[in-house]
């Protein structure tokens, strides 16, 4: 018996114009095949000079070859649109390789999404019994552990209610319950560890180690470096849907904050054709300027500020911009908005009615606040100030040098995600006579 | 161990080669051309299947004020407008039956057809988020969203069986082949479904074509007339449009006569095989772009 559990061999794909092909009307077709002799002709006259470019083709993994043993907790860590999700998906037989081929041995079973196909209308055990099959357990299975979940979750009292009533705290926890008992040989996990409050955060991940403690063969795909070198003693990290290092854990995420470390503090994308986001919105732009200038590197003692720019499509759109902060181990330091009642100063465009064209937003991150080290922000542009249309995933990071201003008495270790210069009073309240001094006299 | 209902072959067909233990082998590989059916894989999740169906079912009449009273309403109220308008006032033939068990007849299977058509054609879409983040064989959503059909089709069955005793309808012997004609209902419904939502995910045209061919679809089949009315000559012909031949087994199985021919039936059956068959090989040649595009 083989003890390889996952092999992945010059595993390749390749997508049409952004990350999603887009769907097409019968029209184009039909003017494409109309059009295609001349296409033909032009590319024909064409072909002296080098031919089409291929600009319009993006590989989002390429050539990427991997071994995993059963038993073997792996992680896969990246920027966006490494590759990462690409290859939990091939691996999970949603979408098919361009090139290249996978070999999985055992029953897999993967979570690219908590609650998948949980229907609001239905009620919660109706749910249970559904997302259960949905994501592969056979019924008697569902049956045999319905008790179990149902104690996970901590919903008995509302199995019957359906879930569009439940709270999104209770929804989050019924998903990650189900999804939670599955229990194959080889378990494909996708950032589903980001739900729920931090006590349930807390109980997922418990379960996780009890799934990669069993012998079970995991790969994990998570943002959370923290959780990811908990859980996984190995680590592989893709870059451009290249494999750029696979190795113990602790390297490969040093090699990782590294990679970001030669960022220039700006992502620009020019083409409002690929740029991130979709028909109503596009981000141009994230990036980082301290003391008036775009940087990586970043004085503890100044001000930062983050421009987002982007462009709008649709004539009207109420647009509204957010960043969340996050520190070099992918935990949440803040985020705020450009709202009216979470803004220090007034944004006038704020949730205004935006005409077509380009806008940068910009957030002012107090100086003095933030510890050293290397923080990365996710930049989001929403509708209606709920619906979010472009998620920009750890756009851009920087890192915040320590000058020593703040630590001309104390040159130790100084714990936290951030350091915020506070005021600090300290008052003579009462003076104290210790009686033992006063015996002591008499 | 506990097991998950995977498939032992991949969904391109490949071989499980050399099989270490009883472990399944999955292999992935970039598929081209036609591939198999792979009808074994669609077996392994039967379960997915009945879930799927279950929960449209469902949902169907969830916050519906008369719930599955439609069920009934629906051909009922046709049956009155047809009875009032084409069997009254035109004055259609109908092969000498009462004329609302005789539309009545044909609107049983034609509710489901209709109703698997418009469905099935938006199935794949509306389950964008299954097809994105979970495997499965494609082909359990649009046979789960036909399927659905099956319990107003039954409860429409049961107004039948009310109207027959009411008219005094004894069944003939013919009876015994109605499996077979609602069989060739689903088989049909299931071919066009295909087609229309493989097409569908490419092609969001298709969805302002149904209403438009549903419509046409209805005169086209006899259902507020017979089939006598179309000369002997071509009446096989007529077959060409599958549920000519599904509504005309349907009124010989249950009521006796038939303006239909054994040549038309024949005929439908063909079409209904050909369609389905090519339905499916569309679907699965399509299948491997679904979560790419949708």
């Amino acid at each position: 018996m083989s003890d390889i559990a996952i092999r992945v061999e010059n595993l390749g794909k390749l997508y049409r114009l952004g990350p999603r092909e887009r769907y097409q009307a019968l029209r184009d077709t039909l003017t494409d095949a109309m059009a295609a002799p001349f296409h033909a002709i032009r590319n024909w006259a064409r072909s002296s000079d080098g031919g089409q470019p291929s600009n319009d083709f993006l590989w989002a993994l390429k050539d990427v070859s991997l071994e995993i043993k059963h038993g073997e907790a792996v992680g896969i860590i990246g920027r966006n649109g490494a590759g990462k999700s690409t290859l939990l998906k091939i691996l999970s037989r949603i979408t098919e390789p361009t090139e290249g081929f996978a070999e999985i041995h055992g029953r897999v079973g993967s979570l690219l999404e908590v609650g998948t196909g949980f229907h609001p209308e239905l009620t919660g055990r109706e749910n249970i019994y559904l997302n259960g099959a949905i994501l592969g357990m056979k019924k008697t299975e569902i049956v045999h552990k319905f008790d179990e979940i149902v104690a996970f979750a901590e919903v008995e009292k509302f199995l019957d209610t359906p879930v569009k009533h439940y709270s999104s705290g209770m929804y989050v926890r019924l998903a990650f319950a189900v999804a939670a008992h599955l229990e194959p040989d080889i378990l494909l996990v996708d950032e589903v560890l980001a739900v729920g409050d931090v006590a349930f955060q807390r109980k997922c991940l418990g379960k996780m180690q009890d799934v990669a403690g069993a012998g079970r063969t995991v790969l994990f795909v998570s943002h959370n470096l923290g959780s990811l070198a908990n859980l996984c003693p190995r680590a592989v990290l893709l870059a451009q849907g290249e494999k750029r290092r696979d190795g113990v854990s602790n390297d490969v995420i040093a090699e990782y904050v590294a990679l970001g470390s030669q960022e220039h503090g700006e992502v620009v994308w020019n083409d409002p054709a690929t740029a991130p986001g979709n028909d109503k919105v596009r981000v141009r732009a994230v990036r980082v300027v301290s003391d008036g200038e775009v940087t990586a590197e970043v004085d503890i003692q100044r001000e930062v500020r983050v421009e987002v720019e982007y462009w709008n499509f649709k004539p009207g759109a109420r647009l509204c911009v957010s960043i969340h902060l996050l520190d070099k181990m992918g935990v949440p330091v803040f985020a705020s908005a450009n709202m009216d009642s979470a803004n220090r100063t007034k944004d006038e465009w704020f949730n205004q009615p935006h005409p077509v064209g380009l806008f940068r937003s910009a957030c002012t991150v107090p100086d003095n606040f933030l510890n050293e080290g290397m923080y990365s922000i996710n930049a989001i542009v929403l509708t209606d100030v709920a619906n979010i249309q472009v998620f920009a995933r750890e756009a851009v990071s920087f890192i915040v040098h320590d000058t020593g201003a703040m630590r001309k008495e104390f040159g130790g270790a100084w714990i936290g995600v951030v350091r915020p210069k506070l005021a600090w009073q300290t008052q003579f309240v009462q003076s104290l006579n210790l009686r033992s001094s006063e015996e002591q006299t008499r | 161990m506990t097991q998950l209902t995977e498939g032992m072959t991949n969904s391109q067909g490949a071989s499980s080669g050399s099989a270490h233990s009883a472990q399944p082998v999955i292999l992935i590989r970039p598929s081209k051309g036609w591939v198999p059916f792979n009808l074994r894989d669609l077996w392994e999740y039967r379960e997915l299947l009945y879930f799927l169906v279950w929960r449209d079912v469902k949902v169907r009449y969830k916050q519906t004020a008369l719930g599955a009273a439609w069920a009934i309403l629906q051909p009922c109220l046709t049956m009155i407008a047809f009875s009032v308008f084409f069997g009254r006032l035109a004055g259609i033939p109908s092969d000498g039956i009462p004329y609302p068990i005789f539309t009545f007849t044909a609107l049983l299977p034609w509710q489901l057809f209709s109703h698997a058509l418009i469905e099935s054609s938006n199935s794949l879409v509306t389950n964008e988020r299954l097809i994105t983040k979970v495997y499965f064989p494609r082909l359990v959503i649009p046979m789960s969203a036909v399927l659905a059909g099956l319990v107003d089709f039954g409860i429409a069955f049961g107004v039948l069986v009310v109207m027959m005793f009411f008219f005094g309808i004894v069944p003939t012997t013919a009876i015994l082949t109605l499996p077979f004609f609602i069989l060739l209902a689903i088989a049909t419904a299931l071919a066009v479904g295909l087609w229309l939502s493989a097409l569908n995910v490419q092609y969001r045209d298709v969805r302002y074509v149904i209403p438009f061919l549903t419509q046409f679809w209805l005169f086209a089949t006899p259902i507020a007339y017979s089939s006598n009315l179309v000369p002997e000559p071509w009446r096989a012909w007529y077959g060409l449009n599958p549920m000519a031949g599904v509504v005309e087994g349907f009124r010989w199985a249950l009521l006796g006569k038939t303006g239909g021919t054994p040549a038309l039936l024949i005929v439908s059956t063909v079409i209904v095989g050909v369609l389905l068959i090519s339905g499916l090989a569309y679907f699965r040649r399509m299948e491997r772009t679904f979560a790419d595009v949708v």
